[in-house]
């Protein structure tokens, strides 16, 4: 075909939520990606989790940076308007943390002065607090998320219930908007949080609060942000669909290469991206974590992953384990398809199509066993090999699909 | 109306809360408060427990407001967003299909009276709806109930499935409770007898 590579619209309005992981298509703008591949783009800073989600099923968006879960809620119709919705990319793995304010930090430490000592941390001083509270007839802890069917969501719930926790009668979950999250801990309107950065380290810098675990604990190189695009949209625009997935491609590589965290770090944090000092975003990025005010922050080089380990790559196992937990806390039923909705929404495929356009190489499978490796390990591609890292769960709990 | 309906209005831009503030005065409403974007709304809600919240399409606070509608331990609330973006009334559609808000395109002072009536009927039928899909629900788990004990019971009196129902229907009229709890007795002792 002639066309075959013409763009079928250039000019594009891709929606962002403002937190660090926006960044994969923050550099894409400012590195000249986007443009690299004939595009103009303008990022669209978005005020809700809902509106990114309407705006994109309604084509005022082409484009959006989603959580992972998002494409499918879209696409069955859970909390909003029902849209299929696709994603052929992953825009990040890990980011998240749980923290908790000092009130509540110190009641754990008063069950249990070592809860913490060894990572990752359990939830089982916070289950005695809990039980403690109810036999004092105390009120229960809040602890907040940022939107119904979210990633946190999925996180917080895993975390709490494997100590025994029943979220949805031992606490109450709310939501919250996170550039609200630091100051409702401050003022104790809520007891904790499961938020992206830079808000755990917003809290525990100002001496607020401690994080006591990360995503990235919880279950290893997790994926957090997708692109996500209405399935209409995609059949519409092939050429523009693959292009924008190659310039945030290249963008992620750029992030991911050590030298350039710095600079990324200053860009996301520009009035137009989040609009908080460079300091607040900066150590995540470059590989430091601080979990308590007081303490020197760790060592942690996979906070954020944009890139390496095939963090871009849609794999479906992931997919299905957040279907899981879907269905484990009854947001979806149990009689759907898993498989099915899976292949149609995650576009393997179609990854693989751009890539090797790109010269790049991809994985065979379309999943992995979760929780079976530790450290490195290689998965065979089309060319060979591509380098892993762990997907380990903090409980040691296996998921296979 | 007798009492007065409580409005919690919330809008970053302030020329624009005092304009919407008045109308809604005007129109017989109290306007309880005015808050902004990073005020704490969910503790607002549960303290005050407005009647109606109006709200900016371009809130943050949409995603908090999105959940309220989901946990049932926070009353639900009629919720009006506004707009001034002619992108946004596009995805109005797709925000009133959720019903529970209504959106409209600006907010023209004459209109506030059918607004908040369209807004408040809406959300009214959306609750009835919502309590009668539970009804349904639970109409259905209790047939399946019935359908289990009157397995077990035609299985242990050889008899069919018309005779098992009568047999239920006696031994409900019998006992003066309803046949879902006797259906309920036997499946429970059946299956602990089972173990």
């Amino acid at each position: 075909m002639s066309n075959e590579n013409i763009l079928e619209k250039t000019a594009l309005n891709i929606g962002f939520i403002p937190l660090t992981d926006c960044a994969t298509l923050a550099i894409a703008k400012e590195k000249g990606f986007f443009e690299k591949y004939g595009l103009d783009v303008y990022l669209s800073r978005e005020a809700s989790w809902a509106n990114i989600r309407d705006k994109l099923a309604y084509g005022v968006l082409d484009c959006a940076q989603m959580l992972a879960t998002m494409p499918i809620t879209s696409t069955l119709g859970i909390g909003g308007w029902k849209k299929d919705t696709v994603s052929s990319m992953v825009l990040g793995v890990n980011g998240n943390a749980i923290t908790v304010s000092n009130n509540l930090y110190s009641e754990l430490k008063d069950r249990d002065e070592g809860f913490d000592k060894v990572r990752p941390v359990t939830a089982d001083a916070l289950k005695a607090v809990i039980d403690k509270r109810k036999a004092q007839g105390k009120k229960p802890l809040t602890f907040a998320h940022v939107f119904p069917a979210s990633t946190h969501n999925y996180f917080l719930r895993y975390w709490l219930a494997s100590s025994g926790i029943n979220p949805d009668t031992d606490l109450d979950l709310i939501v919250i908007p996170p550039p609200q999250m630091v100051k409702n801990l401050e003022a104790d309107m809520v007891d904790g949080f499961c938020v992206g950065e830079p808000w755990n380290q917003f809290a525990v810098n100002s001496g607020i609060g401690h994080a006591l675990i990360t995503s990235y604990e919880i279950w290893n190189n997790a994926p957090e942000k997708v692109l996500g695009v209405n399935k209409e949209w995609a059949y519409n625009h092939p050429n523009t669909h693959k292009a924008v997935v190659k310039a945030l491609i290249d963008a992620a590589r750029w992030i991911d290469k050590p030298e350039n965290r710095l600079e990324t770090a200053e860009i996301v944090s520009r009035d137009e991206y989040i609009n908080v000092p460079t300091d607040i975003i900066r150590g995540p990025l470059t590989g430091e974590y601080k979990y308590d005010p007081e303490s020197k922050p760790v060592n942690f080089p996979d906070f954020n992953v944009f890139y390496k380990y095939t963090a871009t790559f849609p794999w479906h196992s992931h997919a299905a384990w957040y279907m899981s937990q879907m269905i484990r806390w009854q947001d979806i039923p149990d009689s759907l398809d898993t498989r099915n909705i899976i292949n149609d929404i995650f576009w393997v495929d179609f990854y693989r199509e751009i890539v090797s356009e790109m010269g790049l190489d991809f994985p065979l499978a379309n999943c992995k066993s979760e929780g079976t490796h530790r450290g490195s390990w290689s998965i065979d591609t089309k060319n060979g090999s591509l380098e892993m890292s762990s997907d380990l769960f903090f409980d040691d709990e296996i998921f296979t699909f | 109306m007798s009492k007065k309906l409580h409005v919690t209005i919330v809008d970053d831009d302030s020329s624009r809360a005092i304009i919407l503030e008045k109308a809604l005065k005007d129109a017989g409403y109290e306007v309880i408060a005015v808050l902004r974007s990073s005020d704490n709304l969910l503790m607002h809600i549960e303290q005050r427990q407005p009647d109606v919240i109006i709200v900016d399409l371009e809130s943050p606070n949409r995603d908090s407001l999105e959940s309220m509608r989901i946990v049932t331990q926070h009353n639900p609330k009629p919720i009006v967003m506004f707009t001034n973006d002619a992108d946004n009334s596009m995805i109005s559609e797709a925000i009133n299909a959720g019903v529970s808000a209504y959106v409209v395109d600006g907010f023209n002072e004459s209109r506030i009276q059918p607004i908040m009536n369209v807004a408040i009927a809406r959300f009214r039928e959306f609750q009835a709806l919502r309590s009668e899909l539970e009804k349904t629900k639970t109409s259905l788990e209790e047939r399946k109930i019935i359908e289990k004990a009157k397995g077990i019971v035609m299985a242990q009196r050889q008899c069919n499935e018309d005779e098992a129902y009568q047999i239920l229907r006696s031994l409900s009229m019998d006992n003066n409770k309803r046949i879902i709890e006797i259906a309920e007795q036997i499946v429970s002792i059946t299956e602990a007898l089972k173990q």
